[in-house]
């Protein structure tokens, strides 16, 4: 990260104090935007309670049917946020929802996030014949009407598993990544320090590696966090038309699909509104916190 | 400009020759051939090996694949398995009422957006703006569905001011005042749903247009020669900004495309994302690789007419 700030001349430092790098760039962001913090401080706790919260649940004691129990209200029969149509737990399910569809979705940006860095930055390194056929490949995977291939590939693959899952939507979300990661480095390769690196011989790989990805790093964690939100809102949607996650792993989504029962959805709020409000928490404050990132990334735009 | 556009023509046809290369390449994975729709427990299975035969489905992959795009170019798409009926008849009906939603639904987006975007621009940092830029902001962030189940259940459960699924009343008799009525009444909620998510891009864009605009030579020579502000909004700074928006409506349309399976199952309207998620259902595949190559095609369409209403507004972006 501190790279960053150095290397750019085109930055401009607040004359009054000394200049900020790295991390306290994004620190003062958080700390002159409230609703950007309190966005941070929701999902640390959603994302965190989630996590450490659901190995404590009973997944087999919790989906057991009961039928005494059958759409409970919030509070009945010991039921803090009521139960389904089978009569479980809609809090426990939506711990358990939460941190399936998280973990996914970090599973996701990671993967999605290599891939697209690795292609981006050869093909923008080398440029040429490689820049020339990885982009064809990324302009290709562009024109493809996503959503409905992964859909066929979920109900055709056999022993159809959250392994598959994950690497289906990853084999078709890294382009994005791939081209903005391109289109930097190739202004980055032709900066100085990428000269004078070649000209002491260090080799391509370690120039990418050590010389341009961190002083990508800014763009690219703003880049990340809006994926982020984008899977999160893509498996959970998926989920939610049924061709998501496994039965066996239960989505925010899947929750959210009790609403297709019109009479769910009519009289028994509780059991989807949850899940759905939580969604739209975590996007809007994942979004938001990619917005205040992007403003540190960018010493025009900060208000910190 | 001709040149740009005839330019821009001829880059599709190599994406829609890949694109038909890697649906025929998936349609092979998918168990079934056009036949599944026809077979019942009385067919004799030496006919289906006939008709299998006299179909070429035993020929060779790369005549399969000219008679596949031969077919198609031809208006044949094979049989839905489940409708019993041709895959162009089944796609012309649903798609005619996906047509009808979309246009309803671009109306409304542009509807809503222009005002939105020229007084967030007009009144930068107001109350207003602050709100209508938290309004962009929601609408961007949150998920197709959750506003759809959230619209439906606000507005056609507990309000009851709009219908929760269909496309027209029953009762109403063809033709009449009230049978138009309620397709439009129908068509309604959806299309504010999809309007809704659609009008983030043109808000922020006409913003920050406007915002731009404001420093510009020709608004200070407007404002010097004694033009009052308000005619500056309206005759100047305007016009000016509002000609790239029409070039966001290549955008809008592919993503009332990706939106509209949600929207389509949530709202039960019958038009055409409806009928590929029933299609994969009922594991129909005819009608799936129709729709995905359909669905592929408008959304290079799509782009195409960004790109073209882009470069006959502002020439500086002509592809050379």
């Amino acid at each position: 990260m501190e790279k960053v700030l150095e290397k750019s001349p085109d930055r401009e430092v607040e004359a009054s104090s000394l200049p900020v790098t790295g991390w306290r760039v994004i620190w003062r962001e958080f700390k002159k935007d409230k609703l950007a913090m309190f966005s941070l401080l929701i999902l640390f706790v959603i994302i965190f309670g989630s996590i450490i919260w659901a190995p404590f649940i009973n997944q087999e004691e919790l989906m057991k049917i009961s039928l005494l129990d059958e759409f409970a209200r919030p509070g009945e029969n010991g039921f803090i946020l009521g139960a389904d149509q089978g009569g479980s737990d809609v809090l426990g399910q939506l711990v358990i929802g939460a941190r399936n569809s998280l973990i996914i979705a970090i599973a996701i940006t990671i993967i999605t996030g290599i891939l697209g860095i690795g292609v981006g930055i050869l093909a923008g390194y080398y440029g040429g014949i490689v820049d020339n056929i990885l982009m064809r490949l990324v302009d290709f995977v562009m024109t493809l009407p996503t959503m409905m291939i992964v859909i066929v590939f979920v109900t055709i693959i056999p022993k159809y598993n959250v392994t598959s899952f994950v690497l289906i939507l990853s084999a078709f979300m890294w382009v994005g990544t791939a081209r903005l990661v391109r289109s930097k480095t190739l202004s980055e390769s032709k900066r100085d320090y990428v000269n004078a690196s070649k000209t002491m011989g260090t080799s391509d790989f370690a120039i990418m590696l050590k010389g341009i990805v961190p002083n990508l790093s800014s763009i690219l964690i703003v880049e990340m966090t809006l994926n982020f939100a984008g899977n999160v809102g893509i498996e959970t949607g998926l989920s939610f038309l049924g061709f998501g996650l496994p039965e066996s792993t239960p989505s925010l989504g899947t929750l959210v699909s009790s609403a297709f029962n019109q009479t769910v959805l009519a009289e028994k709020w509780w059991v989807w509104l949850p899940a759905s409000m939580l969604i739209l928490v975590l996007m809007l404050g994942i979004n938001y916190v990619g917005q205040a990132l992007r403003r540190s990334a960018d010493a025009k735009q900060r208000i910190g | 400009m001709w040149k740009t556009i005839a330019r821009r023509f001829l880059i599709m046809i190599p994406q829609l020759f890949v694109l038909s290369i890697f649906i025929f390449i998936l349609a092979q994975f998918m168990p079934g051939d056009p036949f599944s729709g026809l077979i019942t427990p009385q067919t004799d299975p030496n006919r289906i090996e006939e008709l299998r035969e006299l179909a070429g489905l035993n020929d060779p992959v790369y005549v399969q694949y000219w008679n596949w795009i031969v077919n198609m170019f031809q208006g044949d798409f094979g049989d839905s398995y489940t409708f019993k009926v041709s895959v162009a008849s089944l796609i012309g009906d649903r798609g005619l009422n996906t047509l009808w939603l979309s246009l309803l639904s671009v109306f409304l987006v542009y509807l809503i957006a222009i005002p939105l975007g020229v007084i967030a621009g007009r009144y930068q940092n107001s109350l207003k703006d602050k709100t209508i830029v938290l309004y962009s902001f929601i609408s961007y962030a949150i998920p197709t569905f959750v506003l759809g189940l959230i619209f439906v259940y606000v507005f056609g459960y507990k309000l009851q001011w709009f219908p929760t699924s269909g496309t027209k009343d029953v009762e109403e008799k063809a033709g009449t005042l009230g049978y138009y009525w309620s397709i439009i009444y129908h068509l309604l909620l959806p299309a504010i749903t999809y309007a809704v998510l659609g009008t983030t891009a043109i808000i922020q864009y006409l913003r920050s247009e406007i915002i731009d605009a404001q420093l510009q030579d020709y608004v200070k020579t407007a404002r010097s020669k004694g033009i009052p502000m308000k005619k500056v909004y309206s005759r100047h700074i305007f016009r000016n900004s509002l000609l790239p928006i029409a070039a966001f409506l290549g955008f809008t349309i592919t993503g009332l495309l990706g939106g509209s399976f949600f929207i389509e199952t949530i709202f039960g309207y019958p038009g055409m994302g409806k009928l590929f998620i029933d299609s994969i259902m009922a594991r129909d595949y005819s009608v799936i690789t129709t729709l995905i190559m359909l669905y592929g095609f408008l959304t290079l369409l799509g782009s195409l007419l960004s790109d073209i209403i882009l470069s006959i507004v502002d020439p500086r972006i002509r592809i050379e």
